[in-house]
C-alpha cells in the first residue's frame, strides 16, 4: 500500500557526501551565468581512451537528432549572453551535422570551441570509413578554437592513456594544424591542449607543465599550440570501473577529499555553462550528464533545451555528488583548466 | 613477519606524535617547509631527489610516496628512473671508494 506521505528521499551520508562537505566549511556554489552552452552531440568515437567519462568508442552510437540540434541553436539565437558554444562527445566531428552545427553558430556570431581527438584526422569514421583529413582546412575557415587532448608531450603516457599509436599519430594532426596556422602566434586561431593524469593522482601545476610541453614539443617534434589546461579525472564510468578493479577507488576519493580546495570551488565550470546531452535534457555539467544527474530547475522540475528559459537555468540548485570532488582538488578542475 | 612494511601504515605516519606530539608537530612542519613548495629547487626537483632517497634507504613507504608525488609534479619514467640510478651510483662510488681505505691498510700491512 502507497503511503499517503510522501518522503523526500535522502541520499545516503557518506564521508564523500559533497552537498554536505558544501555546508559544513559554508560555501554556497550556485550559478553566476551561463556564458557557455556545451553540447554533447555523439558518443561515438574512433578512440576507446581508460579514462573516458563518457565510455566513449567506435561502437557507441547515441547522437544528438537534427532537430535538436537547431533547438541549441535556437537558443543560441535567442540569448546573446550565452557567447561560446563548446561541442564535445565522443568525437564530435564524427557526428553528421557537426559541419553545419559550426558554421550556423559562427553565423550567428557564437565563439565555438571544438573538443578535437586529433586522431580523428587520421582514423577518419570508425564506421563510415568516412575520411576526416579536411578538418584542419575545416576548422581554420571558421575559426574554431580548438581544444585537445593529449595527456603528456612523450610517448609512454599518452599511449597507456589513450591507445597504442595515439601519441605518433596526435603528432601528425597537430602538424597539420601548426602548418593552418593553428596555435603559430598572431594567427588567431588558438590550439589549447588538455593534460590528463594517466592515472589516479592529481595534475601537477599548470603552468610549469605548460612550459615543459611548449619546451619539448617545439624541440623534440617543431610543435606548437597556445595554452594547456589540466584536468582532474573523475571518478566515474570507465575510470571508476578501472579504480574499482584495481583497488584503488576509495584511495582516489580520499585524495580528492583531503585536496578540497575552497578556491577551487568558487571557480567550479557549473557556475558559468550548462551542458546538453544528445537527447537534449540539459546537465550542470558533462560529468553529471554521463551520471544522468538532470539539472532541476528550483522548483525540481527537469529541465531542457525543448522548454528553455533562461530564468530558470539560472536559478537551479546545481546538482552535486562525490565525484565533484574531481574539481575542487588542489589547483581545481574545468573543462578550461585549473580554476584556483 | 607478514605485517611489515603494510601499505594502509603510510596513513599512520601522523600517529608518531602520539606520546611526542611537539616534536612529530615540529617535524611535519619542517617536512611541510622543505618539500611542499617550489624553492631554490622546484617541488619536481625535490620530489625526484626524495625518490633517489627513498631508493637508497630501502624505503617502501617513501618509494610509494615519491612516485606517487613525482607524478604529481609532472615528472615522467626516464627522470624517475635516472634519479634511481643516481642513487645506485652514489651508492656502488660510496662502496667502491671505500677501497681507498682498504689499499691504505694494505700497504701498511704488506712488506
Amino acid at each position: 500500500m502507497k503511503s499517503a506521505l510522501q518522503l523526500k528521499p535522502v541520499r545516503p551520508r557518506s564521508k564523500y557526501d559533497f552537498d554536505a562537505l558544501l555546508r559544513e566549511r559554508g560555501i554556497a556554489i550556485a550559478p553566476a551565468n551561463v556564458d557557455t552552452l556545451q553540447v554533447n552531440i555523439t558518443k561515438t568515437c574512433n578512440q576507446v581512451c581508460r579514462h573516458c567519462h563518457v565510455d566513449a568508442s567506435p561502437s557507441r552510437t547515441e547522437k544528438m537528432s537534427p532537430e535538436d540540434i537547431a533547438k541549441c541553436l535556437e537558443i543560441l539565437e535567442r540569448h546573446p549572453q550565452i557567447a561560446k558554444l563548446d561541442i564535445t562527445g565522443g568525437a564530435p566531428e564524427l557526428h553528421p551535422g557537426f559541419d553545419g552545427f559550426v558554421e550556423r553558430a559562427v553565423a550567428l556570431g557564437k565563439h565555438v570551441m571544438v573538443r578535437h581527438n586529433l586522431t580523428v584526422q587520421l582514423d577518419g569514421h570508425p564506421q563510415t570509413k568516412e575520411s576526416k583529413e579536411y578538418l584542419p582546412q575545416f576548422f581554420a575557415r571558421h575559426r574554431v578554437e580548438v581544444i585537445s587532448s593529449l595527456p603528456y608531450y612523450q610517448q609512454f603516457f599518452t599511449d597507456s592513456q589513450r591507445g597504442a599509436g595515439v601519441f605518433a599519430k596526435s603528432v601528425e594532426a597537430m602538424r597539420r594544424l601548426n602548418a593552418m596556422g593553428y596555435g603559430v602566434e598572431g594567427s588567431g586561431l588558438a590550439l589549447n591542449l588538455v593534460y590528463n593524469p594517466v592515472g589516479p593522482y592529481l595534475p601537477a601545476a599548470q603552468a610549469g607543465l605548460e612550459a615543459d610541453y611548449k619546451r619539448e614539443l617545439k624541440a623534440k617534434h617543431g610543435l606548437v599550440f597556445n595554452s594547456l589546461y589540466t584536468i582532474t579525472n573523475m571518478p566515474i564510468n570507465r575510470f571508476r570501473l578501472h579504480l574499482e578493479k584495481s583497488g584503488q577507488y576509495e584511495a582516489y576519493l580520499d585524495k580528492l577529499l583531503a585536496a578540497f580546495n575552497p578556491a577551487a570551488a568558487e571557480g567550479v565550470m557549473c557556475r558559468s555553462l550548462v551542458s546538453v546531452g544528445h537527447d537534449g535534457r540539459v546537465y550542470d555539467c558533462d560529468f553529471n550528464q554521463m551520471l544522468e544527474m538532470d539539472a532541476v530547475d528550483a522548483k525540481g522540475r527537469r529541465l531542457s533545451i525543448h522548454d528553455f528559459d533562461f530564468d530558470r537555468v539560472l536559478s537551479r540548485p546545481i546538482q552535486f555528488d562525490a565525484h565533484c570532488l574531481g574539481c575542487t582538488a588542489g589547483a581545481g578542475s574545468s573543462c578550461g583548466g585549473a580554476t584556483a | 613477519m607478514s605485517d611489515y612494511y603494510a601499505s594502509e601504515d603510510l596513513k599512520k605516519f601522523g600517529d608518531i606524535g602520539k606520546h611526542g606530539k611537539q616534536l612529530a608537530d615540529d617535524f611535519f612542519k619542517y617536512y611541510g617547509d622543505v618539500t611542499g613548495a617550489d624553492g631554490a629547487l622546484t617541488k619536481r626537483e625535490k620530489a625526484l631527489i626524495a625518490l633517489a632517497v627513498a631508493h637508497a634507504q630501502k624505503c617502501p613507504y617513501c618509494i610509494d610516496a615519491y612516485t606517487t608525488q613525482c607524478l604529481e609534479t609532472g615528472a615522467n619514467p626516464e627522470q624517475m628512473m635516472e634519479a634511481v640510478h643516481v642513487a645506485a651510483v652514489m651508492l656502488a662510488g660510496i662502496t667502491l671508494v671505500h677501497s681507498v681505505q682498504m689499499q691504505n691498510h694494505l700497504e701498511k700491512m704488506v712488506l
